[in-house]
């Protein structure tokens, strides 16, 4: 598959979403509302759930199924309110020592009048800022599309893991072709060129993990949740000495990422 | 304010961005003369140079290079430069971006698009980063975030405030997934800074947009802007394009900013200096 196919793979119609994963990984999700400042933004999934015997946090940006669906969920592209309401649900994450999950899959941040007079880049930062020193594991799997600042504002975690054909970029490649060469037709090279696709992202050291796809998802939610169960485990969070430790390590990582 | 008063507000963002890039190609560094892009008067080059880049006759704020700003704030002499020597490389191979390093390197004779360092402010020592607008639009790439990171890194060990100055397209798109993850990098090391009890400041100017002003530039205790900036996450001519609508006249100007809550004031140039000494003095009994 080439890189463009993978774009295409990673927005196919009928590509399971967040919520998706959220029913058929964890029992008892009881969804949460609101970011207490503004609204609720639906693009925004958030809640807590049972992962086999471990109570957690849950955030997912939802793109939706049918079209009516997709539309209230603004095709998956969240307002300032929607990495606000993940911010409170990952803050009440802290407080009750629940590891948190995030699924990314959205093209981006939403680019509108009201995202930004409510702010979006302030909201984003938030996030990124907030999460480096949050005091309990978290873990952000990239399903989908992984839209820039947008997918960022849920991933700065302990582990980021990525579907097979799901893609992480700075920009779409649609938009680095027409910025770049004012031709948008030549996004299959901009795709390429962007090292968007999960070995790219591998063997440059922004994410931890590839999961391999199957055609039939069921596998994939059982894989991935043996995986959370065994890597949840690992971090062994219950001592304050173990807690410093992950910090250090979630900062390391993001720091050596174009370190000199 | 005076910000009201004294300039004249653009039409519209693409009439202005449109003079803007128009008004660069003008602006190349042996020019005697210089149209103003907002007033059109012809200028002595000379003549803005003098007044903080603050056109003469209308009060337009020229993008001014980082060193010219470094000189505006800093105490004579006070500024030592780190990391100098680091340049953009690129990273993830990317088709023709090594003609565009060494272009943005002519041009704006940097070798990147931030100058890091400390220096004093009104005799209040600080460590400060200044970004260049001549260098790929300000973009952050993996040596930018690097440089602002050890920066913040530095000044966390020695107890400093910084000030940081924020011109910027965003990240930067030719390193890719390098370019993003520095939003989070950055954010890191302002928040271990910020832990550590530290003031940072930030004075965001025209125009501070995309994954800069997403991470560290709406980090700061203090924001302050420079009047009728640019401040957003998309750009005007995005967000036009994804709404299929104009855009009302201050949106996302620092006026904006300020009556929507974002920032805490709106700082002329010739100000900022006594602006950030007065700060630095309020904060220099600190816990540290
Ligand atoms: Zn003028």
């Amino acid at each position: 598959m080439s890189a463009y196919d993978k774009v295409l793979a990673a927005r196919a119609k009928g590509r399971p979403t967040a919520s998706d994963y959220i029913n058929n990984i964890f029992s008892d999700f009881t969804e949460m509302h609101g970011d207490r400042r503004f609204g609720d933004d639906p693009a925004v999934i958030a809640g807590i759930a049972i992962l086999e015997q471990t109570p957690v946090t849950v955030i997912g940006l939802e793109k939706g199924h049918d079209t009516k669906e997709k539309i209230s969920r603004n095709f998956g592209s969240a307002h300032p309110e929607g990495y606000r309401k993940a911010l409170r649900q990952m803050k009440l994450a802290e407080k009750f020592a629940r590891p948190v999950i995030c699924f990314v899959d959205t093209s981006g941040a939403y680019c509108g009048v009201d995202a930004e007079s409510r702010g979006q880049g302030q909201a984003i930062a938030e996030n990124l800022y907030e999460m480096m020193t949050l005091k309990t594991p978290i873990i952000s799997i990239f399903i989908g599309e992984g839209g820039s600042g947008g997918a960022l504002a849920l991933a700065v975690a302990d582990q980021v893991w990525i579907l097979e054909n799901a893609v992480y970029s700075v920009i779409s490649p649609e938009g680095c072709a027409s910025i770049l060469w004012k031709d948008a037709k030549r996004v299959k090279e901009a795709s390429e060129c962007l090292k968007m696709t999960a070995g790219d992202l591998k063997s440059l050291g922004a994410i931890e993990r590839i999961i391999p796809e199957n055609e039939n998802f069921a596998a994939v939610y059982k894989s991935i949740s043996k995986l959370l169960v065994k890597t949840l485990h690992d971090f062994n969070t219950y001592s304050e000495k173990k807690l410093e430790e992950m910090l250090k390590k979630r900062y390391r990582k993001f720091r050596k990422i174009g370190e000199i | 304010m005076l910000t009201k008063d004294l300039f004249r507000k653009p039409k519209n963002e693409l009439e202005t961005s449109a003079k803007e890039r128009k008004s660069n190609k003008v602006n190349i560094p042996d020019e005697l003369f210089i149209n103003c892009p907002s007033c059109r008067k012809t200028q002595l080059k000379a003549d803005i140079n003098e007044s903080c880049g603050i056109c003469p006759s209308c009060g337009h704020y020229y993008k001014i290079g980082a060193r010219a700003r470094l000189e505006m704030i800093a105490d004579k002499k006070s500024f030592t430069e780190h990391d100098a020597k680091l340049t953009a490389v690129n990273i993830i191979s990317f088709p023709e971006y090594d003609e565009k390093i060494e272009k943005a390197r002519k041009e704006s004779r940097e070798c990147e698009a931030v100058i890091t360092g400390v220096c004093k402010i009104g005799g209040y020592p600080c460590a400060v980063f200044v970004m260049e607008p001549r260098f790929i639009m300000g973009s952050m790439g993996s040596i930018v975030g690097e440089k602002i990171t050890r920066v913040f890194e530095y000044a966390t060990k020695k107890h400093l405030p910084v000030i940081g100055y924020t011109v910027s397209g965003g990240a930067r798109m030719q390193e890719g997934i390098i370019s993003l993850l520095q939003m989070a990098k950055v954010s890191g090391a302002v928040k271990n800074h910020s832990d550590a009890g530290n003031l940072y400041l930030t004075v965001l100017t025209n125009p501070t947009t995309g994954g800069v002003t997403a991470s560290f530039a709406m980090l700061g205790d203090i924001i302050i802007a420079e009047p009728n900036a640019l401040i957003g996450f998309a750009g005007p001519r995005v967000i036009e394009q994804t709404i299929r609508q104009k855009l009302p006249a201050n949106f996302q100007r620092a006026e904006y900013l300020l009556k929507t809550g974002f920032i805490d004031d709106i700082v002329g140039r010739r100000e900022q200096k006594a602006y950030l000494a007065r700060v630095l003095k309020i904060h220099s009994g600190g816990r540290s």
